[in-house]
């Protein structure tokens, strides 16, 4: 236990040291500053431009930053469908995988440009090396880029510039000064730690044990009563005394899926498959890489706004959420399964199903928190097999969707928890509601609402059609309350541009496809569209002076009034379905209650 | 609209393909074998499995792996995956309990004695290649009497194959199955 939490003692550590000289450098990045890699970089972004008939230093106001942005999301949305539609006729397909379903690839393509990650399918076994390469990685730079962009037109808009900078320099700039960089020193230094990046296909051998004797079945998969009556499956690889084993550029794919806070795995195992994650020091690393970013972007914030200790507010409620959650996790798991100690299992391990040894149950509920804080969505465990009270910790991270949060939306949401905290607590006091010096007036307080609504309304709801409709429920593959858990958190994670699953959930049929896909793409871009005019209503109003009867937001009062508020109007809105799912199969387990 | 169009297929150029092509090439380059998945030749020179990988053993002479729920037989590495169980499903509590009952006979342990859980427990991959010391010391009775060594020998193979935490902090101590009864298989 103290070697657990010197990890994340760590963690913290080794992230809060990143977070300066990586915040400044994005600031100036985002502001036109010199930077270290200019002189390579440059001729690269004119060469973009020049190619695409692009002027970068025409100034957008917010409606024609969000045209630009939902027009190339729409290009790109198209190419990529249309990659994964032609993956039997297009090249780099060495295993020969079929042709990929188009519900499928509606559900893929909407997952993958939101940012989202959510994977209906299973990665070795669907997607060809181009469709992983062209609708898989490229989506990974461009969505993390396009958020990190509006983020920062979003910002802009707060410092009082209705100009909110050019959304194709923006992208541009966000790929090939931030994320190219470290993608790359971090794919190789993956692949010096053990994660494969080969374009050669499945490797197949022989196994040290040969053929398995035919009574060993394995447990895992043991026989139910039914399936004696049917005739015996075809024998497997595995009981042949062979494996054939996939492969991949898998590191490449797993150094973006964290640095972009995406999430989706070149495997179906994703962040636990040995090849994604060898070692204890590749969990450290996905770890920190995922939080490098979003957490180093309150900074820059704080930079641009010139408002430091605002920034600093923030980062600390966000912490406080953060390690709250953490500690749950790792209650939650440490005990172990009671239910499996009675049976004879020694919980010293904790709980184990779903989880790799190599990793421990430290880095593994660090994991579990920062997937779901960062809205990253990898796993490195079974989030379906975690204890229920641990699996509290990424829903709730996911409804609120404010805890650090991915590229640029997550301080977006949070400035939309500031906005209804001040109209709130103005309310309180009788005094007319600020933030950053402007006044908070009925159209800005109802841009918050609409968007922090949108988000119980489409979890809730979808949840609530899915149910009331029947849509394909004998996909939940847990009964009792943890079936209804699985569907709470599809929505969830779907809405929260997540994309974390608990994987039991069979989501490719054409419902949950459907489904899923639309709630993906009106979870991203209404709030964004929805926050960044209300930068740019706040960026054209006059500032009001500085007086003694002003609301200060950057005070320790401040962060407790916003810490409660945001648990407050957050368990109004989803306290009744954690208490259908969860917390009833957390006392029903205490109970010794099975399904 | 056009012009979002060249600039959408030059970004999918330079971040779908430069950029992997560029760390694939580093890493075939500099670092062959673990960028071709850690593959371990045999004596024959025909590939064994990868470190990293954990193989089906039924064997009494060779330890056992955790259990894996990745393909119908467990262990495909085609088809990587946990069981998805919840904690609370008749399924799991049923399916543990007999591989309690199964591990504790193969052993030949007291009909009382709790198991380590990662002996009894799926992965989340169904591929991970390693046990913890305590579920491999458990094992080495029956290892060494199959293959009819003394149990020092076998146990001292054990421990001589126990990674620490990396650091002496990160991870847990851990035993990879695959290269443990690789080093058995080439004893004496």
């Amino acid at each position: 236990m103290v070697i657990d939490i010197l990890q994340w003692v760590i963690f913290w550590g080794v992230l809060l040291a990143l977070v300066f000289p990586v915040g400044s450098y994005m600031a100036k990045v985002f502001t036109g500053g010199r930077t270290w890699f200019d002189p390579v970089m440059d001729p690269i972004d004119n060469f973009i431009y020049k190619l695409s008939g692009i002027d970068p230093k025409k100034q957008q106001r917010w409606p024609a930053y969000v045209k630009a942005m939902l027009i190339v999301n729409g290009v790109m949305f198209v190419l990529m469908f249309l990659v994964l539609e032609l993956q039997t006729v297009l090249p780099l397909n060495p295993d020969h995988l079929g042709f990929v379903d188009p519900w499928l690839a509606f559900n893929t393509v909407s997952s993958f440009i939101t940012n989202t990650n959510w994977q209906s399918y299973g990665g070795e076994s669907t997607l060809s090396y181009f469709s992983q390469m062209f609708a898989i990685i490229f989506p990974m730079f461009t969505s993390a880029a396009t958020g990190l962009a509006c983020g920062m037109a979003f910002i802009r808009g707060l410092g009082g510039s209705v100009d909110m900078g050019n959304f194709y320099a923006d992208l541009t700039r966000a790929i090939t000064r931030i994320m190219l960089p470290i993608a790359l020193v971090a794919g190789v230094v993956l692949v010096v730690l053990g994660v494969p990046s080969t374009f050669a296909g499945t490797q197949t051998v022989n196994t040290l044990n040969g053929p398995l004797a035919p009574a060993a079945v394995s447990p895992a998969s043991q026989p139910s009563a039914e399936a004696t009556s049917t005739p015996a499956p075809a024998p497997t690889a595995t009981s042949q005394g062979q494996q054939n084993i996939a492969r991949g550029l898998v590191a490449p794919l797993v150094s973006i899926k964290h640095a972009g806070t995406n999430g989706g795995g070149w495997f179906n195992a994703n962040s636990s498959h040995p090849f994604e994650n060898p070692n204890p020091i590749t969990n450290m690393i996905e770890n920190l890489l995922m939080a490098l970013l979003p957490a180093s972007l309150l900074y820059t914030l704080g930079i641009m706004l010139g408002r430091k200790k605002q920034a600093w507010i923030f980062f600390g409620v966000m912490a406080a959420f953060f390690l709250i959650f953490l500690v749950v996790a790792y209650a939650g798991e440490i005990q172990g399964n009671p239910l499996l100690t009675k049976v004879g299992v020694d919980s010293t391990q904790g709980n184990m199903e779903g989880k790799e040894l190599r990793l421990g149950q430290g880095e593994t509920a660090l994991f579990v928190t920062s997937t779901t804080a960062f809205t990253t969505g990898s796993v490195d465990a079974m989030h379906d097999s975690l204890t229920p009270l641990a699996s509290i910790t990424p829903l709730s991270q996911m409804m609120l969707n404010m805890v650090f949060g991915g590229k640029g939306v997550g301080f977006i949401n949070m400035i939309m928890f500031v906005i209804l905290t001040v109209f709130l607590v103005g309310l309180m006091v009788g005094r007319t509601p600020e933030f950053l010096g402007k006044r908070i007036q009925v159209y800005e307080v109802k841009l918050a609402s609409i968007s922090f609504l949108m988000h119980p309304l489409l979890i809730l709801g979808f949840m609530a059609i899915t149910f009331a409709l029947q849509l394909d429920l004998s996909s939940i593959s847990n009964p009792g309350f943890h079936g209804l858990t699985q569907v709470l958190y599809a929505f969830t994670s779907a809405s929260a541009n997540n994309g974390s699953a608990f994987a039991g959930l069979n989501a490719n049929t054409p419902w949950w496809n459907f489904s899923l896909g639309v709630v993906i793409l009106l979870g991203r871009y209404i709030s964004i569209v929805l926050m960044l005019a209300l930068a740019g209503s706040l960026a054209a109003k006059k500032a009001v002076p500085v007086t003694s009867g002003t609301l200060q937001t950057d005070t320790g009062l401040f962060a407790g009034v916003l810490f409660v508020t945001i648990v407050i109007i957050n368990l109004l809105s989803f306290f009744p379905a954690l208490a259908l799912g969860p917390l009833a199969e957390h006392f029903a387990m205490l109970a010794g209650k099975v399904f | 609209m056009l012009s979002s169009l060249r600039f959408s297929v030059i970004l999918l150029i330079i971040c779908g393909g430069f950029y992997p092509v560029l760390v694939t090439g580093i890493g075939q380059a500099l670092f062959n074998y673990q960028a071709n998945g850690s593959i371990i030749m045999g004596k024959d020179g025909k590939p064994i499995g990868s470190e990293h990988i954990a193989q089906a053993f039924d064997k009494d002479i060779y330890f056992q792996p955790r259990p894996s729920a990745a393909g119908p037989d467990g262990y495909d590495a085609t088809q990587s995956g946990g069981s998805n169980l919840a904690p609370t499903n008749a399924k799991l509590i049923s399916s543990v309990s007999d591989r309690v009952a199964a591990y504790r006979a193969k052993n030949g342990l007291a009909p009382n004695m709790p198991v380590p859980a990662d002996a009894v427990t799926a992965s989340g991959s169904g591929l991970d290649p390693d046990i913890s010391p305590a579920n491999a010391f458990l094992q080495v009775h029956r290892v060494a009497t199959a293959r009819n060594v003394p149990e020092q020998q076998v146990q001292a193979m054990v421990t001589q194959h126990i990674e620490g935490r990396t650091l002496g902090i990160f991870g847990e101590p851990r035993v990879n199955v695959l290269m443990l009864n690789l080093a058995l298989d080439n004893m004496k």
